[in-house]
Parts: C-alpha cells; structure tokens; sequence
C-alpha cells in the first residue's frame, strides 16, 4: 500500500475536491495499482537526464508591447454564476468583526 | 442523394462551385441523416440546425460571388472541447453546462475564414479524459459499426459521426491517442499534428504540453484539405510553430519508393490481437510492393511510456482545471465559506476519472513526491523523446497498430482504469515525444470491426505521412460507412 485513505483524503482538500465515503475507498484501492504500474520507472537509472518539459525547443516567445482590443468586463463576466456590475461575487473571504 | 457521401471535400466544393448542389441542400442532407441515424449513435451533444442553415445560406452568396474559400459550404462537426463564440461548449462536463465563450479558439476562425458550416457540437469523453466517450456526462457514443461498443475516445463523437456519415468531416482533439484511436475503432482517418503545428488557443486546455488539435476525416484527401486551414502560426498561443505550412494535399498520389518505413519490434507484442496483426502485416507489404523498405528499429522505452504519460498529464490536469472554481463561469454550489463551495462545486461538477485524476495529479505533484514522479517522469519523457531521434537516423516515417485490439464492448473496461489507460498503449509515445501521427484504416477483423493502421512522421512532416496514408488507402479500397447506414 502506497498511499492511504487519509493520504487520499488529504490530496483531495489540497485539490479543493470534496470526495463522498465510497469515492475515498474507491480511489484508495485504484491509485495504488496506478502507482505500483508507475514503480516500473524506478527500473530506468536517469540520473544526469534532464526532463522534457515540452516537446519543441521554444523558448521564451516574446513579442512587442502593443495595445490590442481586449474583452469588454460584460464579455469576461457574462458566463458568472453571480455578479454584482462588473464583479464576480463569491461567499465571505475574510471574517470581519462586527 | 447517398452518393455524396462517397465524395471528398475537393468534389463537393466543385459540385457547390458548379451549383450543381447548393450548400442549404448539402447542410439539410447531412442534418436529416442526423435526425435519422443518431438516436441509435448519440454522438452529437448539440445540433445547432438553425446555426448550419445559416452559415449555408452565407456560404451560398459567397459562391454566387465567386468568393468561395477552402472549405466554402463543408458541414463539419466540432468536438465539444473547441471554444465557438456564442455556443455552449461544455467539454461533456456538468461543471461547464451552460458555458457560452465569448470568443473563437483559433481553428473555429480559422474554419469560419473558409467558410465551413457548423452542424453541432460532438460528445467526448469529459475533459477529454478517456478512451471509449463513457466519461461524457451526458451520453454514451455509440460504435457505428456495432452498437453494443465503444467508438473508442476521447474524440468518440467526432469519430463515430465521421464514420456514419453524420458530417463530411469533424475536428478532435489527441493529448494520448484521443484522436488516432477513436478514428481507428471506426474506421476512419485521423491526425494527430506536430506539437504546435495547430494552435491551441481556445481548446479547454486537459495536459497543456501533449494536446493538439486534429481532423478526423473519411479518406485521406479530406484530411490534408482540413490540415491546410487549421494549421499555422498563430500569436495567441505561444507553444505555436512559426514555420510556413505546406499544401498537404501535394505529396498525395507521389510514389514512396525508396522510402524507409521503421517497424518498431517492442510494438508488436503479446496481448496484441492476431487480426490486428495479420492486418498491419498485410498493410506493410502493401507499402513494400509499392517500393518502400522495411527497416527493423528498435524503441527501447516503449514499456514505460503509460506510466510517463499518466504522470504527465495528470499533473497537467490536477493544475489546470483549478480554474473551475464555481466564480468564473459553469456550475456553482454554494457553501458557507468560499472553500467549502470550491468543494462542493467540485464534487458536483466534475465525473469520477476526471476527479481520479485530479487527485492523481496532485499526489504526483506534492510536497516530498515531485521528484519521485513528475521530476522522473519528465526525464523518461527525454529517454523516449531521443528514442524517436534515433530511430529516425535510419527510416523515414514509423508504422505501428494503432491499437492493441478492436473496438470492445459498452462496459468493458469501465470499472477497471488501468486496463483502460493500457488501451493507448501505442498512441502516447508520439504525444510525448510531440510527433505527428496519422491513423489510416487497414482492415476489419473477423466480426467486421475495423483496424487501423498509425504512421508516425518527424516534427513537421506531415505531408509524407499523409503521402504513405493515402498509398494504403487507395490499394485496400475499404467500406467507408457501414451499409446500415446508407438506406
């Protein structure tokens, strides 16, 4: 066993992902099959290698600092489950004191 | 009227230009074999009719004017993964139901600058996270040439509705073999391009460093003429190559003499089915007949490449669909903190793989694993990235089973995602390695699936691989649609 239900429990609030009982269960039982299947990597000695991050050598694309047209805030805001004008409003961030 | 189906995108558009068909006529053709035909397939999420007709009627003055471009008239089907101004676009996901972008990924204005017609919104796996379209929150796609199976996935809609004649033609996507497979459990063509040779801006991004976009097409010429209007450079997307594209349709009906075609021996294994063999066999001595040479190669790696793969993409995914958050766009479910409605929105909103690989993703990512798994990952990434170099040091083009076997069965492999992520097996190297790859029909096994043929080409050398495709396609001749679907 690679990882337990609590491990996964806790990946799932870093990932902000409420996980109902039987998910937990399942997915405990399913990642750590996932993950010995991965354990084949151990078997490739890589030291030295550097990682592929992307397939094609480009780096740093750079372009001129022009202004061009933009989305207006109706456009950026028209799909919000809720707003208020041109804000997205979301539930209390910060408790404040009466 | 059946007898536009066997005509490709150049013969159509000469018909249209000749007005020897209007495209009104053409778009209600393929619109009436929708409403005939896809209750039994369900591969389209959205018909947008009215939308079509529209476009058609645009298409037809373009045409009175002469001013007719590439695909003037064409209706085509477009995964629900490509963001289309004013159109739902959902990804097959509750979490973006009712999601209207404002704005047009690069393809869909690259579509509409040559005038295609738009017939609906195609069903995918969600997040294009899958390999049989049974992750789609809404429908399960059925296999045209058997409806107890999978069309394969994630770009199931796309290719079933390709292969019943649902649309001339469909866009997919392809982060593993999304495209590729798909195309070769139906029977019809499919690329895969070089990483960066299609932008990708405005695709729902699922592993920002694998996906690229695609056509899924009924032969070979068709495929070369979507290829000539979705590929280039473009400036909103920064991983886009700024290389002048070809005519791809150039090399198609040249000889390959003299070429040399790599046969990989790691990719003709156990577990492979024997029809699919016999027929990758068949298609090699097809393309030695015509005066290739078969060169043995080797691709070391291979064996690790599901494992690298599934590290890489999760990771890519665990971040990038942080940004459905229940604020921006799509579904919310409230709660008494913003976290707590972060989760509950998340529960709600997303299916069980997309969460299991979120949280895969995640794991492989955190604090005291990084370097176990995405550190590692990233560095056989680079041992199967040089593989390919050196393979192509001695042939020209590569060509392998696009899959394992033929279609499987509605529920196969559902419960049990290891066996479904071993389904792509000879698909992902090509995405991480960023190769193009095509997937060309080459035979249907005993109970009249079809088998598909994959040519891996080097970056940017599409037009050879669409030119061995196309020598395959010519000499095997093979039914297009299935019968059931022509009467």
């Amino acid at each position: 066993m690679k990882i337990t239900s609590e491990t996964v429990e806790y990946v799932a609030h870093l990932a902000r992902l409420e996980l109902a009982r039987e998910e937990i269960d399942l997915y405990t039982n399913q990642l750590n099959s996932i993950l010995d299947y991965m354990d084949a990597l151990n078997r490739l000695d890589t030291q030295g290698i550097e990682p592929t991050s992307h397939p094609m050598p480009l780096n740093c694309v750079m372009r001129d600092d022009d202004i061009r047209e933009s989305f207006t805030v109706e456009a950026s805001t028209q799909n919000a489950p809720e707003r208020i004008g041109s804000f997205f409003k979301v539930p209390p961030i910060i408790e404040v004191e009466e | 009227m059946e007898d536009l189906l066997k005509l490709n995108i150049i013969e159509l558009s000469d018909l249209l230009k000749k007005r020897e068909i209007t495209s009104v006529e053409l778009t209600n053709f393929y619109l009436e074999r929708i409403k005939k035909y896809d209750q039994y397939i369900q591969s389209y999420l959205m018909v947008t009719g009215e939308k079509a007709l529209d476009m058609a009627r645009e298409a037809n003055k373009r045409i009175e004017k002469g001013e007719a471009g590439r695909l003037e008239g064409i209706p085509l089907g477009i995964k629900d993964i490509l963001c289309t101004k004013g159109m739902e676009t959902t990804c097959a996901s509750r979490i973006l139901k009712g999601f209207i972008p404002p704005y047009d990924a690069t393809v869909i204005k690259r579509l509409h600058g040559d005038g295609y017609v738009h017939l609906g919104r195609l069903n995918m796996d969600e997040f294009a996270m899958g390999s049989s379209t049974e992750n789609s929150a809404y429908q399960v796609t059925k296999n045209p040439w058997a409806l107890d199976r999978i069309p394969g996935g994630s770009s199931g809609g796309s290719a079933a509705a390709t292969a019943a004649g649902l649309c001339v033609a469909s866009l997919g996507t392809d982060t593993g073999g999304s495209i590729r497979q798909p195309a070769g459990l139906c029977g019809v063509v499919g690329m895969k391009p070089t990483y960066g040779r299609v932008s990708r801006y405005g695709l729902v991004a699922f592993a920002s460093s694998l996906d690229q976009i695609g056509p899924l097409t009924r032969n070979v010429i068709d495929c070369a003429v979507v290829m000539n209007t979705i590929a280039g450079h473009d400036p909103l997307d920064s991983t886009s190559i700024p290389q002048p594209v070809p005519d791809y349709t150039e090399m198609l009906g040249r000889d390959i003499k003299g070429m040399r075609v790599g046969i990989p021996k790691e990719y003709f294994i156990q577990g492979i089915e024997p029809d699919v063999n016999q027929s990758v066999k068949e298609a090699l001595s097809i393309l030695e007949r015509n005066g290739a040479t078969i060169v043995d190669i080797s691709l070391p790696h291979t064996e690790y490449a599901v494992a690298t793969y599934y590290i890489i993409c999760t990771a890519e995914a665990s971040s990038n669909l942080a940004r459905y958050d229940g604020v921006k766009y799509g579904l919310r479910v409230e709660g008494k903190d913003i976290i707590e409605m972060y989760k509950r929105t998340r529960f709600a909103g997303f299916g069980k793989e997309v969460k299991r690989r979120i949280i895969l993703g995640t794991y492989v990512l955190s604090s005291g694993y990084y370097d176990a798994y995405y550190r590692k990952a990233g560095q056989v990434r680079t041992l199967i990235r040089r593989d390919f170099e050196e393979a192509f040091r001695t042939c020209d083009v590569i060509a392998t089973p696009v899959s394992p076997t033929t279609a499987f069965k509605v529920g196969e492999k559902a419960d049990d995602p290891l066996q479904m992520y071993l389904s792509d097996i000879f698909t992902i190297p090509v995405n991480l390695a960023g190769l193009p790859a095509i997937s060309v029909p080459c035979g249907l096994d005993s109970s009249s699936l079809p088998i598909g043929l994959q040519i891996i080409g080097q970056p940017l050398d599409e037009a050879r691989i669409l030119q061995v495709a196309y020598v395959i396609e010519q000499e095997k001749k093979l039914k297009k649609i299935p019968d059931r679907y022509l009467t």
